[in-house]
């Protein structure tokens, strides 16, 4: 197995423990968490191919997804800390009427 | 096999385990040691394939920002909810299960491996061969080709500090 194809199966694994991690957890902050390591793993492709390609605008795609990937985290942590605050829980099945 | 290629082998074991562990841990703040524990050894593996503005990146933005904001919430919270005693949702088996038929797929394309052939890596690439990922070469690009992209960063954080207090002062109304 060749650099390239092993880091694109790692990519490929830490997506998907994100994704596992966002559909069985219960807990709204390790669900955030997960989404991060989903957003990991996708930026490890990135990374990979940019390295690959050689090409320095990759690596700048790359800054800026990090800094999007800060708003978001500053924005989602208060509304979850406000959501736990309203039903006393962090448990996202106390918010199962959502699903409509 | 070099000595790169051993540490590359290791820090992605080692991110794997991180992924792992987020998936088992019952405590948050074990979760978010074992997600701190995996963007550092995705930091070592930039700084092996010579992508050191990353790496740094990684470790200043996600684990000196990111993390440390979410281990301070996670301080915050009360550790008798029941979500910290229960871990799983109800559907885990058939989530299990997507998440590995959707693994298996794309491996299976990536093993494959035409994509990431090396003439077609060469037909995607612009021309500038041999960029370095060195501090200088990426500063010099980055402020006299993507300045622009740089100032709308900063809007967006400015925005989204903006947000954060919207948000806060809206749950302090909600409360009363």
């Amino acid at each position: 197995m060749d650099r390239t194809q092993l880091l694109l199966t790692l990519s490929i694994a830490l997506f998907a423990l994100g994704l596992t991690g966002v559909m069985i957890r219960r807990n709204a902050l390790v669900m955030l968490m997960c989404m991060e390591l989903m957003l990991n793993g996708v930026i490890l492709s990135l990374v990979t191919f940019a390295e690959r390609t050689a090409t320095l605008s990759g690596a700048v795609l790359v800054f800026l997804v990090f800094v999007v990937a800060a708003a978001e985290i500053a924005i989602a942590i208060p509304m979850v800390l406000l959501l736990s605050r309203q039903r006393h829980t962090l448990d996202v099945g106390a918010w199962s009427e959502l699903k409509g | 096999m070099s000595p790169a290629d051993l540490l590359l082998y290791f820090f992605a074991a080692a991110a794997l385990a991180g992924g792992v562990l987020m998936l088992i841990a019952r405590h948050p703040m074990r979760v978010a040691l074992a997600l701190i524990s995996s963007m550092i050894s995705l930091a070592g593996i930039y700084a092996i394939l010579g992508v050191h503005v990353i790496a740094v990146f990684q470790v200043l933005i996600y684990v000196g920002a990111v993390m440390v904001f979410m281990v301070y919430v996670i301080m915050l919270l009360d550790v008798r909810d029941p979500s910290f005693l229960e871990r799983y949702g109800r559907a885990v088996l058939p989530s299990v299960a997507l998440a590995a038929v959707l693994a298996v797929a794309l491996g299976a394309a990536v093993s494959r491996g035409g994509m990431m052939s090396a003439q077609h890596l060469a037909a995607l690439q612009p021309g500038s061969t041999g960029a370095s990922f060195a501090v200088q070469p990426f500063s010099v690009e980055f402020l006299e080709r993507y300045w622009l992209h740089f100032e709308l960063t900063s809007v967006l954080l400015l925005a989204a500090v903006v947000a954060a207090i919207a948000v806060v002062k809206a749950g302090r109304r909600h409360d009363g």
